[in-house]
């Protein structure tokens, strides 16, 4: 699967309007975000640090009815304290259009490392949360997702 | 899983001292002990979402809906809470108990229909269009005021030839496909369709926050949803077979709480 | 539209960590689908939310397509002083919608 260019999007669209009847029903398909994107993409993120396994928990559930609409949480295990806190949690997907879902900046004030969103997901695939904290060190946990989309899509 | 006994048709005549006479017709639809809201049908996430009025996105729409309320419209200068005050009094019960028979057109009119005809008539105000954001909002504003009450549609004896007009668009079978609403609703409700649970088809929580839509719509639009679904042409929005067919469904679904506004996906 | 459902308790005792909600109306159009002509319908999304607490920035967040519609956020602040809590977000086209809620810490 390509990771797609501005070009390739417009061929596939013209194909898409010239092909009427047939090609209409087959779902289009945008350039994705792939295993090497999303790394790519958290190197971005972190540069040349190591990233650990640890500290933090994403509760996301692992089967989803729909893919328009995921609860996601995430948790990391800080005092937030101004001498040791949370600057950042940075979520990865390795199958949208993009590697990107959200970022969140923290502050001491928080008390705790814990938010909530909502978030859509294109497939099934790996979910990345990554933290940030104050000392500069990068910790992360991972989520497999099975994405189940419903029928009777409405045209 | 358990399949449907074939068609049962249990009708009850009660002829009392006053005349009145009282008809139920049940036929093939689950047992009153089986019904089902689609809210059960959900997954975990999503019944909590629309358990929380502070993340369920259709609160977004009965938020709008309170303002639109409040304001003054049209050439009446009037606004809904002028004539109908505080609408957690006067509205309480009302969406439970809709689509009601409405005098003047010898017909039975849905919720919407009637916010639009208080508009026109009442406040000399243009009509919301069918599907338009004041239109949802001010449906799942009033909806809300009913929200845990039991359904009691379909009391009106009135009502019964429209009522029986509504059954038989439920039953027949149309499109391409050939299904009809029974089909999957009466016959195999519980299973999949694809990777979707067949919900049972009571309208608990209209308008609602369909996640595949990712917004707000009206009963109208998911049987609009149905009929392409099945490749049949839809009727337009406002047709008068959508306002017989929920009647039907809604008398269908008496007892059973109302969920306005719902989180279906 | 009700452009937001902010849910902040208006009481706390100081020093209590609170729950802050918020809930945005906005379709998060990606850019990534087809409208009924077959054109890409062109992206539209808030790509930035913050919270503030008296002036002070508590809380920020960068949105990517990925965030569902109507964007809902719950993140948590040590209730410091009574005051004011704001929240601004902006959308693609550079629009800001500012929402507020008072907020008295006892």
């Amino acid at each position: 699967m390509s990771t797609g260019s501005g070009s390739l999007m417009v061929r596939r669209r013209d194909v898409l309007t010239a092909g009427g009847g047939l090609l209409a029903l087959i779902v289009a398909r945008p350039a994705r975000a792939t295993p090497e994107s999303m790394a790519a993409a958290i190197k971005a993120f972190v540069g040349e640090s190591e990233v650990q396994k640890g500290k933090v928990t994403l509760d996301i559930p692992p089967l989803v009815e729909n893919g328009n609409s995921v609860p996601l949480t995430v948790r990391v295990d800080s005092p937030m304290t101004p001498q040791d806190y949370v600057r950042t949690i940075a979520i990865f997907n390795e199958e949208n259009p993009q590697p990107n879902v959200v970022n969140f900046h923290l502050s001491p004030r928080a008390g705790r490392a814990v938010v909530s969103t909502r978030i859509r997901l294109g497939d099934s695939q790996n979910i990345v949360a990554i933290a940030q904290l104050s000392d500069g060190t990068f910790w992360s946990d991972t989520a497999e997702l099975i994405v189940t989309l419903p029928a009777c899509v409405e045209s | 899983m358990i399949r449907l006994p074939d068609r049962i048709v249990l009708s009850f005549g009660v002829a009392g001292a006053l005349g009145l006479v009282v008809s139920l017709a049940l036929a093939q639809e689950p047992p009153p002990q089986e019904r089902r809201s689609g809210f059960e049908f959900m997954s975990r996430e999503s019944q909590a979402l629309q358990q929380d009025d502070t993340s369920n996105p259709g609160m977004l729409w009965v938020a709008e809906g309170e303002t639109l309320w409040n304001a003054k419209a049209g050439q009446s200068g009037r606004s809904c809470a002028d004539c109908h005050g505080d609408a957690a009094v006067s509205m309480k019960g009302v969406a439970a108990r809709y689509p009601v028979y409405f005098e003047e057109q010898k017909r039975p009119i849905d919720l919407q229909g009637r916010i639009n005809m208080c508009r026109a008539v009442k406040q000399q105000a243009t009509p919301f269009p069918y599907e338009s954001r004041e239109l949802l909002a001010l449906a799942a504003f009033i909806g809300k005021q009913s929200r845990g009450m039991p359904i009691t549609t379909g009391d009106d004896q009135r009502l019964q030839p429209f009522y029986a007009q509504g059954k038989e668009l439920y039953e027949r079978r149309m499109g391409q496909l050939n299904f009809s609403c029974a089909n999957c609703h009466d016959d195999n409700w519980g299973r999949r369709l694809a990777s979707s649970v067949i919900p049972q088809a009571h309208p608990t929580g209209y308008p609602l926050y369909r996640l595949e839509w990712q917004d707000m719509g009206s009963l109208q639009r998911r049987f609009r949803n149905c009929m392409v679904g099945v490749r049949a042409e839809p009727y337009p929005f406002g047709a008068p077979e959508y306002v017989n067919l929920e009647l039907f469904l809604m008398t269908r679904a008496r007892g059973m709480p109302l969920e306005t506004p719902a989180i279906r996906p | 539209m009700a452009r937001a459902l902010i849910n902040v308790p208006p009481k706390a005792k100081r020093g209590e960590i609170i729950e802050i909600k918020a809930l945005i109306s906005h379709p998060m159009e990606t850019g990534y689908r087809t409208g009924p002509d077959g054109a890409l319908v062109p992206r539209d999304i808030i790509n930035r939310f913050l919270c503030t607490y008296n002036g002070e920035e508590i809380f920020s967040a960068d949105l990517f397509p990925a965030v569902a519609a109507n964007p809902f956020f719950s993140f948590t602040t040590v209730a410091t002083e009574s005051g004011r809590l704001a929240f601004r977000w902006v959308d693609d086209k550079g629009q800001a919608h500012l929402e507020t809620a008072e907020i008295i810490v006892e």
